[in-house]
C-alpha cells in the first residue's frame, strides 16, 4: 500500500516537473491562432469590419467575438481561407459592413490639395507623403485602398479608383459553365 | 549507330493539317505602312525605349533595351520615323493593352551600319558572345519567349547535351520545318555558337518523321558536322522541352525543375538561325518566320515577316479571310489563343496566325458533365490528374490543386482534347494559376502593408513616448531653477533697495515734491506707503 502510494507520488513529482519544465521550455510568444487569422487577413487596415485594424479583429474571430465574414476587402476568399482554418462552414459576406469592391487606389487632385496633413494622419500605413501647407500625393504601391484618407479631407480632393488592369495582372476568367454542367 | 529513343507517358496524334502551308517557299512578307513594336514581346520585363517621338530611326537600330536580368531590347525592323509611344493592344489572351512603339516607315528599308565583330566568335569571351546575344534582342522563337542569353549561360553547371527543337508538334505550324528546309546552314552554324557558349559535349537535332524533307536537307547540312540529327516519331506533345528531354535522353527534368540541372539545354531551330544572324551578320532580331494557315485563309503559306507588322497585313498577303472565319488565333490550334483584332501585330513570338473557321471550334454549348472516363489522365505527358485538378480550379481550392502539383502542368491541351464530354480543361488551369499568382502577389502586398503598419503603430507609441518623456523633463527643468531663481532675484531687489536706502540716508536726499501737500494727497501717499510696507512684510513671510 505504502509503496503504490510513494511511486504514484514519485510519479506525480516526475511528470509535474517535467511538465513544468515543458511549459518554461517550449513557452509559445503570443497567441499563434491571432498571427495565423491575421496572415490570411488582407492588411488593409480599414476598420470596415468594426474594429481598429486587421490585429484587433484577428484576435477578435480568434476569441469567437466575431464572425469570419466581417472583412469586404478579403471578401470570399477570405472568407474561405478563415474557415478553412478555423474549421467553420463559408458564410456569405455580412452586408452590413459593406461589399466586395474591386482594388482600388487613393489618387489626391494635386490642384486642390491644401496641405492640411489630416489625411497623412489618417492612412494606416504611411502611403501618404506630404508636408503642412504642400502638397501631398499618395505612394501608389504602398496604398491598401482603405478609403480612411477620403473622409478626413477637408477639401474632398482625394478620389478612390479602381486599379487598371494590364497584362502582367490579368487573371484568365472563370470558364463559362453549361446549366447543364452547373446542376453537379 | 542509331541512337536508342524513349517515350514519354501520354500524347496524342491529332490530325497534322501541315500540308496547306509548305506548298509554296518562304516568301518575304510585304513591308507595312505602320510597325508597332510591343516593349514586352518576351517573358520578363518589358523593355525600356530609348528614343522619342519623331526620332528617324533605321533598320536594326536598338529603340528599347533590356531592363532587367530576364528582359530583352527591340530594334527598328525597317527605316521611319517614330510616331507614338503609347499603349497599344498586343497579342495576349486578355486582349488588354502595354506600351509599344509606333513605327511609320519610309519605304527605303535602310539598315544601321552593321556587321560582325572583328574577331570570330571562337576566340571571343563567352560572356561577351552572350552579351552579343543578349544586345540582339534574341528569344526563344518557338512560342515561349525566353531570353535566350540567359539559357546560354550554364552558370556553372557542366552542360553534356545541346538539344536544337525542330519538332514543331502543334498542328497546322510549319515555320521551324520551312526554315530547317531552306536554311539548314544557318540553324547549323547558329548552333555551333550555341554549342561554344555552353561547352556543350554533345548537339542533337531533333526533327519528328511528318518533315522527311526537312530530316533530309539537315542530314545533308550536317555532312561534316559532329552534329546529330535524330528523327523522332512524331506524337504531341514532343516539342516540349521536357517531353523532348525524355524522348533523347530518357532522362526526366525534375518537377519545378530546370534542364540545365540535367546537363541539358533545349534551343528551337529558329532560335540558332536568329543567333547565326548575330553573330555572323551583326543583324539583330528584326523578323521571323511565320505560318499564315487555317481553313479560314485563301492562300496558306509561309512568310518572313517583319516584327511589328500588323497581322491584318499577312492576312491580306495570303489572299485574305474566307467568309466562315470564327476567330484568328496565335499559336496553333492546341496552345495558341484568340486575337481579339487582326490589327494586333506579329511579335518574335508568333510562329503561327491560325485563321479558324466554325467548325474547328468547340463552343462553350457543346460542353457537358464530366463523366470520370479517365481519358484525360491517360494522354497527360505530365502525369498528373488533369479530371481532379479540374475539379479543384473550379471549386476555387487552389491549395489543393498546387498539392496535385497544377504548376507541372504545360497547357499542352491534350486532356481537353480528348474529353468526351469537351471541358475546356486547359481553360480552368489557366484560371487556377493566374489566380493563385494574384493570390501571391495580394499576400506578398498584405505583408508590407502589415509591417508598414506595425511600424506606424510603433512608431506612434514611441513618439507619444518621447513627447510625454520630453515635457516631464522640461517641467522638471523649468521648476527647480525657479526656485533658486527666484531666491537669486529677490536678493538682488533687495541689495539694490539696501544700496538705495543707505545711498538716500548718506546724502539725505527727500522727495522734493512733498511740501504743501493737500491732506487729501498725503493721505492716498499714507495709503501707498502702507500698502507698500504691507507687501514687503508679506513677501518677507513667504
Amino acid at each position: 500500500m505504502l509503496t503504490a502510494v510513494l511511486a504514484l507520488t514519485a510519479i506525480a513529482i516526475i511528470f509535474g516537473l517535467l511538465l513544468g519544465f515543458a511549459a518554461v521550455r517550449f513557452k509559445v510568444e503570443g497567441d499563434p491562432l491571432v498571427d495565423q487569422i491575421d496572415a490570411i487577413l488582407p492588411q488593409t487596415q480599414c476598420g470596415q469590419c468594426g474594429y481598429p485594424g486587421c490585429k484587433p479583429y484577428a484576435t477578435a474571430i480568434a476569441n469567437n467575438e466575431a464572425d469570419i465574414n466581417r472583412c469586404p476587402p478579403g471578401g470570399e476568399t477570405t472568407i474561405i481561407a478563415l474557415a478553412d482554418l478555423l474549421g467553420k462552414d463559408p458564410i456569405p459576406l455580412d452586408a452590413e459592413v459593406g461589399e466586395e469592391k474591386p482594388k482600388m487606389v487613393a489618387i489626391i487632385d494635386e490642384e486642390t490639395c491644401i496641405g492640411c496633413t489630416l489625411c497623412i494622419q489618417a492612412c494606416p500605413v504611411d502611403a501618404i507623403l506630404g508636408a503642412a501647407k504642400q502638397m501631398h500625393t499618395i505612394i501608389e504601391v504602398e496604398c491598401t485602398g482603405c478609403e480612411l484618407c477620403v473622409e478626413p479631407c477637408p477639401v474632398d480632393c482625394i478620389d478612390m479608383v479602381p486599379i487598371k488592369e494590364d497584362i502582367f495582372h490579368w487573371k484568365w476568367p472563370y470558364p463559362e459553365q453549361t446549366d447543364e454542367e452547373a446542376k453537379l | 549507330m542509331i541512337r536508342q529513343l524513349f517515350r514519354f507517358k501520354g500524347g496524342i496524334h491529332p490530325p497534322q493539317h501541315k500540308d496547306r502551308s509548305t506548298r509554296s517557299p518562304i516568301q518575304a512578307a510585304w513591308l507595312p505602312k505602320q510597325l508597332i513594336l510591343p516593349l514586352h514581346q518576351h517573358i520578363g520585363e518589358s523593355g525600356e525605349p530609348i528614343v522619342a517621338v519623331g526620332d528617324h530611326v533605321l533598320k536594326g537600330q536598338k529603340i528599347a533595351r533590356a531592363s532587367g536580368y530576364v528582359s530583352a531590347s527591340v530594334h527598328a525592323s525597317s527605316s521611319g520615323t517614330i510616331t507614338a509611344i503609347e499603349e497599344l493592344p498586343i497579342p495576349h489572351p486578355s486582349g488588354l493593352s502595354a506600351s509599344c512603339i509606333v513605327i511609320d516607315t519610309d519605304g527605303e528599308d535602310r539598315w544601321i551600319e552593321h556587321g560582325p565583330e572583328d574577331i570570330p566568335y571562337t576566340e571571343m569571351d563567352v560572356s561577351h558572345l552572350r552579351n552579343l546575344i543578349r544586345t540582339s534582342g534574341i528569344v526563344g522563337l518557338g512560342g515561349a519567349g525566353f531570353p535566350s542569353s540567359i539559357k546560354l549561360n550554364p552558370a556553372g553547371s557542366k552542360i553534356d547535351t545541346l538539344i536544337l527543337n525542330g519538332v514543331e508538334c502543334e498542328p497546322y505550324i510549319t515555320c521551324d520545318d520551312m526554315l530547317m528546309r531552306e536554311r539548314p546552314e544557318n540553324i547549323i552554324a547558329g548552333a555551333k555558337i550555341m554549342r561554344h557558349a555552353l561547352n556543350a559535349r554533345q548537339c542533337l537535332i531533333a526533327i519528328e518523321d511528318n518533315k522527311p524533307e526537312a530530316y533530309t536537307a539537315m542530314i545533308e547540312a550536317c555532312k561534316d558536322e559532329d552534329i546529330e540529327v535524330v528523327q523522332v516519331p512524331t506524337l504531341y506533345p514532343q516539342g516540349s522541352e521536357k517531353q523532348l528531354i525524355k524522348v533523347l535522353t530518357g532522362k526526366e527534368c525534375p518537377s519545378n525543375g530546370l534542364p540545365f540541372q540535367i546537363g541539358i539545354v533545349v534551343h528551337n531551330v529558329g532560335t540558332a538561325a536568329a543567333v547565326h544572324n548575330a553573330i555572323n551578320l551583326g543583324e539583330p532580331l528584326i523578323s521571323r518566320i511565320v505560318t499564315v494557315t487555317g481553313d479560314g485563309v485563301a492562300e496558306p503559306c509561309n512568310l518572313e515577316v517583319l516584327l511589328g507588322t500588323p497581322m491584318q497585313a499577312l492576312l491580306d498577303q495570303c489572299g485574305g479571310l474566307n467568309s466562315d472565319v470564327d476567330r484568328i488565333i496565335m499559336g496553333g490550334p492546341m496552345m495558341g489563343f484568340a486575337m481579339h483584332s487582326t490589327e494586333i501585330p506579329v511579335i518574335k513570338t508568333t510562329n503561327c496566325i491560325l485563321a479558324a473557321t466554325e467548325s474547328n471550334v468547340t463552343a462553350p454549348s457543346d460542353v457537358m458533365p464530366c463523366i470520370r472516363c479517365g481519358a484525360c489522365a491517360d494522354v497527360c505527358p505530365v502525369d498528373l490528374l488533369p479530371q481532379q485538378l479540374q475539379w479543384y480550379a473550379r471549386s476555387k481550392e487552389f491549395e489543393r490543386a498546387q498539392e496535385h502539383n497544377l504548376f507541372d502542368c504545360i497547357e499542352c491541351g491534350c486532356c481537353a482534347y480528348v474529353c468526351p464530354s469537351n471541358i475546356p480543361l486547359v481553360h480552368y488551369y489557366r484560371y487556377a494559376k493566374t489566380e493563385i499568382w494574384a493570390q501571391e502577389r495580394e499576400k506578398e502586398k498584405a505583408d508590407i502593408a502589415r509591417q508598414r503598419h506595425e511600424f506606424r503603430q510603433s512608431r506612434i507609441e514611441r513618439e507619444k513616448a518621447e513627447k510625454a518623456a520630453r515635457l516631464a523633463k522640461k517641467k522638471a527643468a523649468v521648476k527647480k531653477p525657479a526656485d533658486g531663481e527666484k531666491d537669486d532675484k529677490q536678493a538682488a531687489i533687495q541689495a539694490a533697495l539696501d544700496r538705495a536706502k543707505a545711498k538716500k540716508e548718506a546724502q539725505g536726499v527727500e522727495p522734493k515734491n512733498i511740501e504743501n501737500m493737500t491732506p487729501a494727497q498725503q493721505k492716498q501717499i499714507d495709503d501707498a506707503n502702507a500698502r507698500r510696507q504691507q507687501t514687503d512684510t508679506s513677501e518677507q513671510e513667504s
